[in-house]
């Protein structure tokens, strides 16, 4: 059946725990994770509550193919409003965090409320309770998984942490599980943080029974894991470089954000890619890369285990950041990095390290510094403001800001509030690379149209994993299409933007959509799940998942002027590479794209479309 | 010819589909919880390890056993719980020096690898071939190969 059939909801006021059965309708309507504790929180709460009020719900939510033998079956997500944006948030995690919550019996846990003192939450199992995390307030994220299973004495546990920056309530604080993977954007930690919700800490023991057709399920995970396997993407180039596969790729094509969007190339891209993290140091005769790893049930394993260079400034005295940790990842070692003209690869993976460790979400970080630099370029923001000199390209600066930024020090604690506020701050918003207070991803609008677009529609601000389009603009998959023209991008993006929340909302990693369709998926769905799952059925899943998240932001006060770029992308040209003399061409998109969706041109889902959808 | 797991931990990546795929061909569930075979992730040093039961010859759990509920399939060279004979003792788990015959609750047996009927489920799940099921008398030969092919001799001796 796919689903545990039940939910546990934790009241932090009151400090209770109380199993539901899960609404095997809204089930049936929204198939899980993503979609499904979606739906649970726009019938919860009133659109317009303020993200870090005890009113505001957070939800973090499997799949029904989380949790099984599916390849990359091991997601989850957090779905709560964003303090960040103010939008819906859904973030997406891998690692082993999710499994373990559908192996202890839960398809999902709503947190409502806030918590008189800090808590953690210990689920074994049937077992759910709220304990006393007055001794785990100020670690970081790493500190609190080692603590937690220490004093439980027992290794297996799973933790879902929350670290300093999320405590102090960092808009862009992330929720981390099993030290480096994490529910990383719209600033899902501050919420955790504000409900003095500490960790959740889970057993489980039961596993996942109950697939509907086990047979028919083993023969389509089986046929799906040799596409991934067969495929150049997924079965060699993302296992051996993982995504940093992309930063001479997108370098080359001009879509490479730098220095705050100034440039669309970065001369120190090569420094900063995966092929330098393959290459062996002149300080220790080392690869950075040390090994590659995969989240529960993935058979791509793209994830980065690397060992920073000991004698770098950054570390040199702190062997605590000299073990294998995970990183670089390539939109980390962009935002780091090329966002901020820093080429030092050592660097970057320290301010991952610290990203990692106190729970902040590297693209909107380094995005925000990126702002910083430019500001302090021009003269509006002081050494003695920022306190440390702080020009683009200065790795010093990277490293130091990182650490104010996790621990609320000084003018970190301006940096936490995001690029949108704190350009708006210092009288400069227009320098604030964000939609709806979300800073952009590793993609740059000019070089990649169909980005534009996708960044000015995401349901939670700028962000690429809402519909990938530079899978087809610059990989050709499905097909290829040409990155520099606006025409036939309107389509392309809603086709990506159903379909991703799809796969989203299964349990299972986007990346998949590198080799798979929703062909691919459909029958791993369809054995697993009660009910009928046919193409016709996923395909209006995703499109209502999609109208019923935009529905929440109309609601919330999001208006058509919200999905729009920077003035920046708009007037100013690419200066180099493929698109150079273009800017983006959102302004024309935007109106195709509402009519393609069925929407308004206000960009609201018209009667119409909401009763196609049955929402 | 009997044949052994074999395990290569430099390529395991730690995704554990060997262990959903152990669980549910023993007990019907994805449930790492169960399985018999099991990865270590050595967070700090990068590394994962698949560890399981190595079918000793002169097995201590085997010898152990005071009801003689763990026998060998001579078929597979397995040593194989009959959980009908099984009083959960666990003086099997305390004999074996690797740990890899354990106890489990719901159940109130012991289990162990059996090699799946010579078909082991965890060998036909990993996706990177870090767990194999090769010819027991010559589980060396592919680290020989690679020697081998280091020793860089001449292609002909004329």
């Amino acid at each position: 059946m796919g689903w545990a059939r039940k939910i546990l909801r934790v009241n932090l006021t009151e400090g209770t725990c109380t199993p539901e059965p899960l609404n095997m309708q809204w089930a049936d309507e929204y198939l899980g994770s993503r979609g499904l504790a979606s739906k649970y929180l726009v019938s919860e709460i009133d659109p317009k509550v303020d993200p870090l009020s005890p009113e505001n719900k957070m939800i973090m939510a499997t799949g029904p193919l989380t949790g099984t033998m599916a390849s990359t079956g091991g997601r989850y997500t957090v779905v709560t409003k964003g303090p960040l944006t103010g939008a819906i948030a859904c973030s997406n995690s891998g690692g082993f965090f999710g499994a373990e919550m559908k192996f202890a019996g839960w398809d999902m846990i709503i947190f409502e409320g806030k918590s008189p003192k800090p808590v953690y939450l210990f689920v074994e199992n049937d077992r759910a309770e709220l304990r006393d995390a007055s001794g785990l307030w100020g670690k970081s994220c790493w500190e609190t998984e080692e603590t937690i299973k220490h004093q439980h004495q027992d290794p297996q546990i799973r933790v879902s942490s929350i670290g300093r920056a999320g405590e102090n309530q960092v808009l862009f604080a992330c929720v981390v599980n099993d030290l480096h993977r994490a529910a990383g954007r719209s600033g899902v930690g501050a919420v955790m943080g504000s409900k003095n919700l500490k960790a959740v800490a889970l057993r489980g023991t039961q596993g996942v029974g109950g697939i509907k057709d086990f047979k028919g399920f083993m023969a389509a995970t089986t046929a799906a894991k040799k596409v991934l396997a067969d495929n150049a993407v997924t079965g060699q180039g993302l296992p051996k470089y993982g995504t940093q596969v992309l930063m001479n790729v997108i370098n080359e094509i001009g879509s490479l954000p730098t220095r705050n969007h100034k440039d669309v190339q970065f001369e120190d891209a090569a420094k900063i890619s995966a092929e330098a993290m393959h290459e062996k140091r002149a300080s220790d005769g080392k690869s950075q890369l040390v090994t590659n790893a995969a989240c529960f049930g993935c058979t791509i394993a793209c994830g980065r285990i690397s060992e920073i260079d000991k004698g770098h400034f950054t570390v040199v005295n702190k062997p605590e950041y000299w073990g294998a940790s995970g990183g670089l990842e390539y939109e980390a070692a962009w935002a780091l990095g090329a966002a901020n003209g820093v080429g030092d690869l050592e660097a970057l993976q320290y301010a991952n390290l610290l990203c990692n460790e106190d729970g902040m979400d590297p693209i909107s970080f380094g995005a925000t510094i990126g702002a910083v630099m430019e500001l302090y370029e021009m003269g509006v923001l002081t050494k003695e403001q920022i306190g440390i000199d702080a020009p683009f390209g200065s790795a010093e600066a990277l490293a130091r800001l990182t650490e104010m930024t996790a621990r609320g020090e000084g003018f970190g604690v301006e940096i936490g509030q995001g690029s949108k506020r704190l350009c708006e701050k210092y009288g400069h918003p227009e320098l604030s690379m964000t939609v709806k207070g979300q800073e952009f991803p590793a993609y740059d609008a000019r070089g990649i149209q169909g980005m534009g677009l996708t960044y000015a529609t995401s349901n939670r601000g700028a962000c690429h994993l809402r519909s990938y389009t530079v899978a087809s603009e610059v990989l050709g998959i499905p097909v290829k299409t040409d990155p520099l023209v606006t025409e036939g991008k309107p389509e392309l993006v809603k086709a990506f933007q159903d379909a991703t929340a799809v796969f989203d909302s299964a349990g299972i990693c986007v990346f998949t959509s590198f080799a798979w369709t929703l062909a691919d998926v459909q029958p791993q769905v369809q054995a697993a799940c009660d009910g009928d799952w046919s193409m016709d059925k996923l395909n209006l899943v995703g499109e209502r998942i999609w109208n019923m998240e935009r529905q929440f932001n109309t609601a919330a006060g999001f208006t058509r002027k919200d999905d729009d770029l920077p003035p920046r992308l708009k007037t100013e040209p690419a200066q180099t590479g493929p698109a150079k003399g273009l800017v983006s061409g959102i302004d024309k998109m935007i109106p195709e794209y509402y009519q393609v969706r069925g929407w308004t041109p206000e960009g609201v889902p018209t009667e119409e479309t909401v009763a196609r959808l049955g929402l | 010819m009997l044949k052994s797991l074999h395990i290569d931990p430099a390529k395991c990546t730690g995704c554990l589909q060997c262990e959903m795929a152990c669980s549910y061909e023993h007990h019907g569930v994805f449930n790492p919880s169960k399985s018999r075979i099991k990865v270590f992730n050595f967070e700090a040093e990068g590394r994962k390890v698949p560890y399981t039961c190595t079918q000793c010859a002169e097995a201590w759990c085997m010898n152990a056993c005071p009801v003689d509920a763990i026998r060998l399939d001579a078929g597979t060279g397995a040593k194989v719980v009959h959980e009908d004979i099984c009083v959960g003792c666990k003086v099997c788990t305390i004999a074996c020096p690797f740990g890899t015959i354990n106890y489990e609750q719901d159940s109130g047996k012991v289990q162990k690898c059996d090699l799946c009927g010579d078909n082991p489920a965890c060998a036909s799940a990993c996706p990177t071939g870090a767990i194999t099921y090769i010819d027991a008398n010559w589980t060396g030969l592919d680290k020989m190969r690679q020697w081998a092919a280091k020793a860089n001799t001449p292609a002909a001796a004329a």
